[in-house]
């Protein structure tokens, strides 16, 4: 029941991100998309993923697009507004994307796949929190792409706060 | 207490058509931003949907898990390159950025 209260408080609140025109409301919305969908990876057994969505989507992320919108637009006139092209073509689009999506999940009968028989109480066994199963996991198993991830953000990090620089200044 | 997979199948791809939509109808590039931030969380919902059904492998949270760092470096990058434009250009208007190659 409580899943679907978040699916729905998802769906409204990301409807209205996008038929909202004024940027920091749809920023607003954006948090309470972020937030349910926290929510949800409670619901489903993902603990560690929920409270990771939390610290760098809405701790993070969200602060980072406040701020770029905040910077990239004058308060004076009416840039805080963003304006919508391509209406049709881009409900179309969507629409078309979302019939077609639920059409062949529907029709697919994923629930009757052998390897989705496993019970989701499997999962954790004795254990009532992924984070032991998820650490000893990205030391062993997955080391090398969280060894490449680290260095990533390294790079794009470095990367932004040299781009973002003002060369005319330093 | 059991989710049924299709309803959470549905969910995601519902906000990933949004997610579609806001990158397609907006024009200020940081809400086209936030149309892929919420097409990269459609694709971990779909991601830790499946990861219930993986006996003690939890393959599908630990790819969400490095998704989100991709999603992360992403942000900041893009990010800093909006603010660059903003600063050349004086808008953040997609519509209005023409290049002067041709001056």
């Amino acid at each position: 029941m409580l899943f679907y209260i978040f699916a729905i408080l998802a769906i409204v609140s990301g409807a209205y991100m996008v038929l909202t025109r004024n940027l920091l409301y749809a920023g607003f919305s954006l948090l309470i998309v972020l937030l349910s969908i926290a929510g949800i990876y409670v619901l489903l057994f993902a603990d560690f993923i929920a409270v990771t969505q939390l610290m760098v989507y809405v701790g993070g992320v969200l602060v980072l697009i406040l701020f770029g919108i905040m910077l990239s637009s004058r308060v004076q006139d009416k840039s805080l507004l963003s304006e919508n092209v391509n209406t049709v073509w881009g409900a179309l689009v969507a629409g078309l994307i979302v019939v077609g999506l639920s059409y062949s999940i529907l029709k697919s009968n994923i629930s009757s796949l052998p390897w989705l028989q496993t019970m989701e109480m499997d999962v954790l066994g004795n254990q009532k929190s992924t984070v032991q199963t998820i650490g000893i996991k990205l030391m062993t198993d997955f080391v090398l792409p969280f060894e490449i991830a680290s260095l990533l953000l390294l790079i794009a990090l470095m990367g932004a706060a040299y781009i973002a620089t003002d060369k005319q200044k330093v | 207490m059991n989710i049924p997979l299709e309803h959470i199948l549905l969910l995601s791809a519902v906000l990933f058509s949004i997610g579609i939509l806001a990158v397609i109808t907006k024009r200020h590039a940081v809400v086209v931003l936030m149309g892929i931030e919420l097409i990269f969380n459609a694709a971990n919902l779909n991601l830790v949907a499946f990861s219930r059904h993986d006996p003690q492998l939890l393959q599908g949270q630990l790819f969400s898990l490095f998704v989100i760092v991709i999603a992360a470096a992403e942000a900041a990058v893009a990010l800093a390159i909006v603010l660059r434009v903003y600063q050349h250009f004086k808008t953040a208007n997609l519509s209005e950025i023409v290049t002067d190659i041709n001056k």
